[in-house]
């Protein structure tokens, strides 16, 4: 108990006075210190998730629009037009504009909604409420995280009204394309842009990490030892790891890239001509920038998908009212995947004329990542097992991240293979692979996510019929979407080519497209909904009437049902047992709060 | 499966298993570990890219060596100034701390000398790569952090002389001292780098 409550003062004092107020519903904070410079972890995981939503819904809302070129590539729709002015002249998407659309549906997708919208949300809105702390190990740190992401957001959001429009050569901003403002216009200001909001973005998690990796280390509750906390909080501690250890990596690549364009270093440019004009630069390597950034881009890959998994896991556990199958399993394949995430960057390189025994290293440490993902999956089917599954919608999208996830992570053993990768690279079957397996299955962890605990961030349901709508439409629309695009790229069609039909061998694809355009329309209607379901349900949605409405055994059930700054109005409880008691001793669960009794039988 | 059936059997809570460091502490190594991260990350570029075509080295400005100096020396003046504090003589802790901000004042100068040096030596940013762009980079960002450090030093300065409240735990200027000795053993590897490899 010393070190755990050794700090607790510190962060007591400095919240004992509002905690009293607390008790009795009688604020003195202002609007402006309870819900925008908020210091409550609560608060400024919700700030996390709505500010994601709004990002989500313009990172969607992109698709959309060059799912439209490439499904309907000679048609044109006037209306674009009236929105987007000379970006789409006679409603027909400019090349530059598609470029740009695909870049930033990139960048706002991986890095502001499936980084700081997920693992910012739940990494605050849990990490405190499951190890039993007050608030995080500094909560001025923990608001300072928001508001640079927010200025990160207000930069990369301003970055698009430009006059030369947002950064537009995809989202990995490789060079010598990025580098050179001649090169194209989405190189040229917006680029900057695009440097800086990344660089307050990376300030940003850093300060999140630091604040994720003490709080769960220094601040857990009296019993509550590493391995009693709930796989959500390993995940996100996972997380918090890979983040700061590689965001500063990729940030260090970006500083070069800021130098090389705006005064002439030559860190990744060589030898080049623009426009007949030979360039000065000399020495420098494109493929430098590529170790850089995958340096970092690998490990972002887990810190998307992590938090999906730890949620998935702690969800279906209550969900199937069933012990995580394998707790120390689940514990173990994080750690393999966390270490295995920075010893496999170099396949995404494959072909950029990498060393081809160097390059069977990496198959080889890529293929390993196969070993861990599989005993998750297991764990979770077997955690699932003849279990007594409650189909909630967040059971239900629990269920489609394991359906999701081995779907996409088996596409993954064929990229990994240097061989295959020839054929494969910069196909539609590398953007079916990764959607499928990282962009959607994380999505469906954030869903369960949401709806599970929705009612400890509002104190309300959300709509169950909404959304079980927006679960089956998703999941049968994500395999809708992204399996034909599979087929797409074995055939060899190429990816981030705005219009394919000058091929007659794609031409058999054309109806193809066509349909997963319409169904991609289809299914960001039903996100639109799911986000009226959202908002709704804070206002009006059912409200919680019981502490614990799932049944479940971790701690954030035990606060009232709308704690106050500082989670629990008495003690912090003390924790007995680990967090997946459930059906034992005749017992459908048992809280972590919970002495082991006498009796009581070992599992 | 055995192991993770006994989980929920460990007698012992989370104590504290030798492990008494105070959370700031913790959280600066951590972010010290991440601040590393990133110099490691323009080391090893610099590394690949002086086996490229068209590498040049540089010669390192002696006042490289006079900032050195300076810096060691205000490590030791915050150690000082630590145990100024540790033993309450607040005159003392405040003159030391107000000399390790000078020296750091003094470091940044000196490598903004260093850095006009080598500019008048025709290495620039423009054209060929080399030692001399990183050099730049590397040292720049270093001098940032160093800028940092001193920025925090200001203001607990401010805070021995103007605080409202008195201040007795070392805390504060303990994980100052951390971070300062990390700037300073920072400088001391990026010295030793240049020296050995560029």
């Amino acid at each position: 108990m010393s070190d755990a409550l050794h700090i607790q003062p510190e962060v007591g004092t400095s919240h004992g006075a509002h905690h009293d107020e607390h008790h009795v519903h009688h604020h003195k904070e202002t609007f402006i210190t309870k819900y925008i410079f908020s210091q409550d972890h609560k608060t400024i995981g919700k700030q996390f998730l709505i500010t994601g939503i709004i990002w989500a819904i313009i990172g969607g809302l992109f698709s959309v629009l060059f799912r439209l070129q490439l499904g309907f590539p000679d048609q044109t729709f006037p209306i674009l037009e009236t929105f987007f002015g000379k970006w789409a002249e006679g409603g027909r998407i400019k090349p530059e504009f598609y470029y740009a659309l695909v870049t930033m549906h990139g960048t706002v997708l991986v890095f502001f909604v499936l980084t700081a919208g997920l693992s910012g949300t739940f990494a605050n809105l849990l990490i405190p409420l499951q190890v039993g702390a007050r608030d995080m190990a500094s909560p001025l740190m923990n608001m300072l995280s928001y508001w640079f992401f927010f200025m990160a957001s207000v930069v990369m959001i301003a970055s698009m009204f430009i006059q030369t429009g947002p950064a537009a050569g995809g989202w990995t901003v490789y060079p010598p394309l990025s580098a050179l403002g001649e090169a194209s216009i989405g190189s040229k200001a917006g680029m900057d842009m695009w440097i800086i909001a990344m660089a307050l973005f990376v300030v940003s998690q850093l300060l999140a990490g630091l604040n994720y990796v003490s709080t769960i280390l220094n601040m857990r509750t009296k019993g509550m030892s590493m391995t009693r906390l709930p796989l959500t909080v390993w995940a996100l501690f996972f997380t918090a790891v890979l983040g700061i250890l590689s965001f500063p990596v990729l940030l260090s690549g970006l500083i070069l890239l800021l130098f090389d364009r705006n005064l002439g270093t030559s860190f990744y440019l060589s030898d080049i001509y623009i426009g007949g004009q030979a360039l000065p630069n000399e020495g420098g390597s494109a493929i430098l920038f590529q170790h850089l950034f995958w340096f970092l881009g690998h490990p972002e890959v887990y810190i998307i998908l992590l938090p999906a998994m730890g949620m998935v896991s702690e969800v279906l556990s209550v969900n199937s009212r069933k012990p995580i199958f394998g707790y120390m399993a689940m514990l173990g394949s994080m750690f393999a995947i966390c270490i295995l995430a920075f010893l496999v960057w170099a396949h995404h390189m494959f072909v950029t004329g990498l060393n081809p025994f160097l390059g069977s290293v990496f198959v080889l440490l890529t293929l390993l990542i196969a070993v861990p993902s599989a005993i998750k999956v297991f764990n979770w089917l077997t955690t699932l097992w003849r279990g007594n599954i409650r189909f909630t919608p967040a059971a239900l999208f629990g269920i489609g991240f394991v359906s999701l996830f081995i779907s996409g992570g088996l596409t993954g053993i064929f990229l990994g293979n240097s061989t295959i990768d020839i054929h494969l690279h910069d196909t539609m079957f590398v953007v079916a692979h990764f959607h499928i397996v990282m962009g959607v299955a994380s999505f469906f962890g954030m869903f369960a996510g949401v709806y599970h605990w929705f009612p400890k961030m509002y104190g309300r349901y959300m709509n169950n019929t909404l959304g079980y709508i927006h679960f089956w439409v998703t999941m049968i629309g994500a395999y809708l979407i992204f399996w034909p695009i599979h087929y797409q790229g074995l055939a060899g069609m190429p990816r981030r080519y705005l219009d394919k039909s000058v091929w007659v061998n794609f031409s058999q694809f054309h109806e193809l497209d066509k349909m997963i355009t319409v169904v991609s329309i289809i299914v960001f209607a039903v996100q639109l909904m799911f986000v009226f379901n959202f908002f709704y349900s804070i206002f009006k949605g059912r409200k919680v009437t019981t502490q614990n409405p799932w049944g479940a055994t971790t701690l954030e059930w035990t606060t009232p049902i709308n704690p106050g700054h500082g989670n629990w109005t008495g003690e912090i409880p003390e924790v007995h047992r680990w967090a997946y008691d459930y059906g034992k001793d005749g017992r459908e669960f048992i809280p972590q709060t919970e002495p082991v009794g006498a009796n009581e039988s070992k599992h | 499966m055995v192991s993770e059936l006994n989980i929920s059997e460990h007698k012992t809570p989370a104590k504290g298993n030798g492990r008494k460091m105070h959370p700031h502490k913790f959280t600066l190594w951590v972010a010290i570990a991440s601040i590393l991260m990133m110099f490691a990350g323009l080391t090893s570029a610099f590394i690949v890219k002086s086996n490229l075509v068209g590498w040049r080295t540089v010669t390192m400005p002696d006042v490289f060596w006079i900032s050195t100096a300076v810096i060691v020396a205000s490590s030791i003046t915050m150690q000082m100034a630590v145990r100024a504090f540790r033993q309450r003589v607040m005159q003392q802790y405040r003159l030391l701390t107000a000399i390790t901000v000078l020296l750091g004042l003094g470091f940044v100068v000196l490598q903004y000398m260093g850095f006009h040096e080598l500019w008048k030596n025709n290495i620039r940013f423009i054209g060929a790569s080399g030692a001399g762009q990183f050099l730049y980079v590397i040292f720049g960002l270093h001098a940032i952090h160093v800028i940092g450090g001193m920025v925090a030093l200001v203001i607990m300065f401010g805070r021995a002389f103007f605080g409202r409240v008195k201040q007795y735990s070392p805390v504060p200027v303990e994980v100052m001292a951390t971070y300062w000795h990390f700037v300073d053993i920072l400088w001391l590897y990026l010295l030793v780098f240049f020296l050995i490899v560029g």
